[in-house]
C-alpha cells in the first residue's frame, strides 16, 4: 500500500507525516509513505486545502490533521476499497 | 471519560458547561475586585494595582470568550467547506460574486497555508479573479478571533464596524481588481494547472462529530494563540498603569491627518494575529490614538501580510501584488479617514 501526505510545508503537513509514521510503525503496516510538496502535483488530487492524506491514489482527508485512531481507521477502511 | 466520547456524552456536555461557563464570566469581575483590593489589599488608583487587576480581569474575560465563540463558529464551520464555496461561487458575475465571496470568507475555514490551493482551485472553476480577491482579502482579515476579541475589548459596536468595514473593503477592492483584467499578471501556469477529481466521497457528518470538531477547533486556535493573548494584555496592563494618558495622542490622534496612512504604512509588513494585535491597539486608543487610526493600523497589520504577499507570489507577479496591496491599502485608509471623521 502506498500512502501519500500533500503539503507545502507547513507545520500542520509535518504533523500529519509525523501521526502517519507513528501509526504505520507501531501497527506494522506494510506501507511506503511518501511526501508530495509540488503544488502542481498536490492540485492533481483535487484538493483545495492542504495538508491532505492519500491512501491508494484516494483522498482520505484533507484540510486538518486527524487523530492516530482516524488515521489507522482510515488506512483499514482505504486498504480494501 | 467514555461517556463524553458517546455520541450522547458529546452532545449534553456542552449544555452542561454552558451555566458553569455562565456563572464563572458573571463573578469574574467581582472576584477580580475582591482579590485584588481585599486578599491582596491594594490600593484603587494605585498604578501597580490598576495594571494587576487589568490582568487578571481581562486575561480569563478574553479566553473565556474565545473558547465560548470558537466552539460555536467551529461547529457551524462544519457545514461551509472551500469546495462548497467554490461550487456557489461558480461563473458568479462581479458584484454580487463580490458580495458573496467576501461573506463566505468570513464563515469558509481558512489558513494562509492553503491561500495557493485555494487560489488555483477557484480559478480552475471559473470564479473570476476579483471575486476570488473579495474572499482572500475577507478570509484572513475578519476572522472570529478578531471579532471576539474586538468584542471583550471595546464592545459590540466596535466589533460591528470592523466586520463592516471590513465586508467593505473585500467587496470593493475585489470589484475593483476585477474591473481591472489583471488576468495577464497570474502566472501563466496558473491556467495550465490540471485540477483533478477529488475522489473524497462527502460524507454526512453526525452532529456530535461536528461538536467533537467545535472540541477541536477550541482546542487547535485557543491552544495557539492563547499566549499572544496573555502577551498582548501584560502589555496592555502595564501600560494601562503606567503609560501616560496622550503618549499617543500627537502621533495618532485626530489632529494628525497623516496618522492614518503612516499606520497603514507600518501595519503592512507587520505581522501579527489577531489574538496580538487587539489588546495592543486597546492600549493605543487609551493612550490617546483615534479609533479610525487605530482599526486602520489593526487591519493593515492583519488583512496585509508580509508571509502572505510571499506565498501569493507563487501565482501572482508583482505588479498584480503591488496592485492589491494598494487597493486594500487605499481601501483600509479611506475606512480610516472615515470613522476619525465621524467619531
Amino acid at each position: 500500500m502506498n500512502i501519500k501526505i500533500l503539503g507545502t510545508g507547513c507545520s500542520k503537513c509535518k504533523t500529519l507525516e509525523k501521526l502517519a509514521k507513528e501509526v504505520v510503525d507501531e501497527n506494522k503496516i506494510n506501507a511506503e509513505i511518501s511526501k508530495v510538496e509540488d503544488i502542481v502535483q498536490i492540485m492533481q488530487y483535487g484538493i483545495m486545502t492542504t495538508p491532505a492524506l492519500v491512501i491508494n491514489e484516494k483522498v482520505a482527508i484533507s484540510g486538518r490533521v486527524p487523530s492516530k485512531d482516524e488515521i489507522k481507521n482510515l488506512i483499514e477502511k482505504f486498504a480494501h476499497a | 471519560m467514555s461517556f463524553i466520547q458517546s455520541s450522547k456524552g458529546k452532545i449534553i456536555l456542552p449544555l452542561v458547561l454552558l451555566p458553569v461557563w455562565y456563572l464563572i464570566y458573571h463573578y469574574l469581575q467581582p472576584f477580580t475586585d475582591w482579590f485584588v483590593f481585599s486578599a491582596l489589599g491594594m490600593t484603587k488608583g494605585e498604578h501597580l494595582a490598576e495594571a494587576l487587576w487589568f490582568f487578571i480581569f481581562e486575561f480569563p474575560k478574553v479566553l473565556m470568550l474565545l473558547t465560548l465563540i470558537i466552539f460555536f463558529v467551529g461547529i457551524i464551520r462544519t457545514y461551509f467547506t472551500p469546495e462548497r464555496t467554490r461550487k456557489v461561487l461558480e461563473g458568479k458575475k462581479t458584484f454580487t460574486g463580490n458580495v458573496m465571496a467576501s461573506m463566505l470568507g468570513i464563515v469558509t475555514p481558512f489558513c494562509s497555508c492553503s491561500a495557493i490551493p485555494l487560489f488555483l482551485g477557484f480559478v480552475e472553476a471559473g470564479v473570476p479573479l476579483g471575486v476570488t480577491f473579495s474572499f482572500l482579502i475577507a478570509a484572513p482579515m475578519i476572522n472570529e478571533v478578531a471579532v471576539i476579541l474586538l468584542f471583550g475589548m471595546f464592545g459590540w459596536k466596535v466589533a460591528l464596524i470592523y466586520v463592516a468595514t471590513g465586508l467593505f473593503i473585500a467587496i470593493s477592492a475585489g470589484w475593483v481588481i476585477g474591473k481591472l483584467k489583471l488576468e495577464k499578471w497570474v502566472e501563466a501556469w496558473v491556467y495550465q494547472t490540471k485540477f483533478g477529481q477529488n475522489s473524497m466521497e462527502e460524507v454526512q457528518i453526525k452532529f456530535s462529530d461536528r461538536i467533537a470538531l467545535g472540541y477541536d477547533a477550541v482546542k487547535d486556535i485557543v491552544g495557539k494563540v492563547w499566549i499572544y493573548v496573555a502577551l498582548g494584555i501584560a502589555v496592555g496592563a502595564g501600560a494601562h498603569g503606567y503609560v501616560p494618558e496622550d503618549f499617543m495622542a500627537a502621533l495618532m490622534g485626530k489632529s494628525a491627518w497623516y496618522s492614518v496612512p503612516l499606520s497603514i504604512l507600518i501595519g503592512i509588513p507587520l505581522y501579527s494575529n489577531a489574538a496580538g494585535i487587539v489588546p495592543i491597539v486597546s492600549v493605543l486608543i487609551e493612550k490617546g490614538a483615534s479609533l479610525g487610526t487605530a482599526l486602520a493600523f489593526m487591519m493593515a497589520v492583519i488583512g496585509l501580510s508580509l508571509p502572505e504577499m510571499i506565498i501569493l507570489r507563487k501565482v501572482l507577479r508583482l505588479p498584480l501584488i503591488f496592485t492589491f496591496i494598494g487597493i486594500v491599502g487605499f481601501g483600509i485608509m479611506i475606512v480610516g479617514f472615515l470613522f476619525n471623521w465621524i467619531f
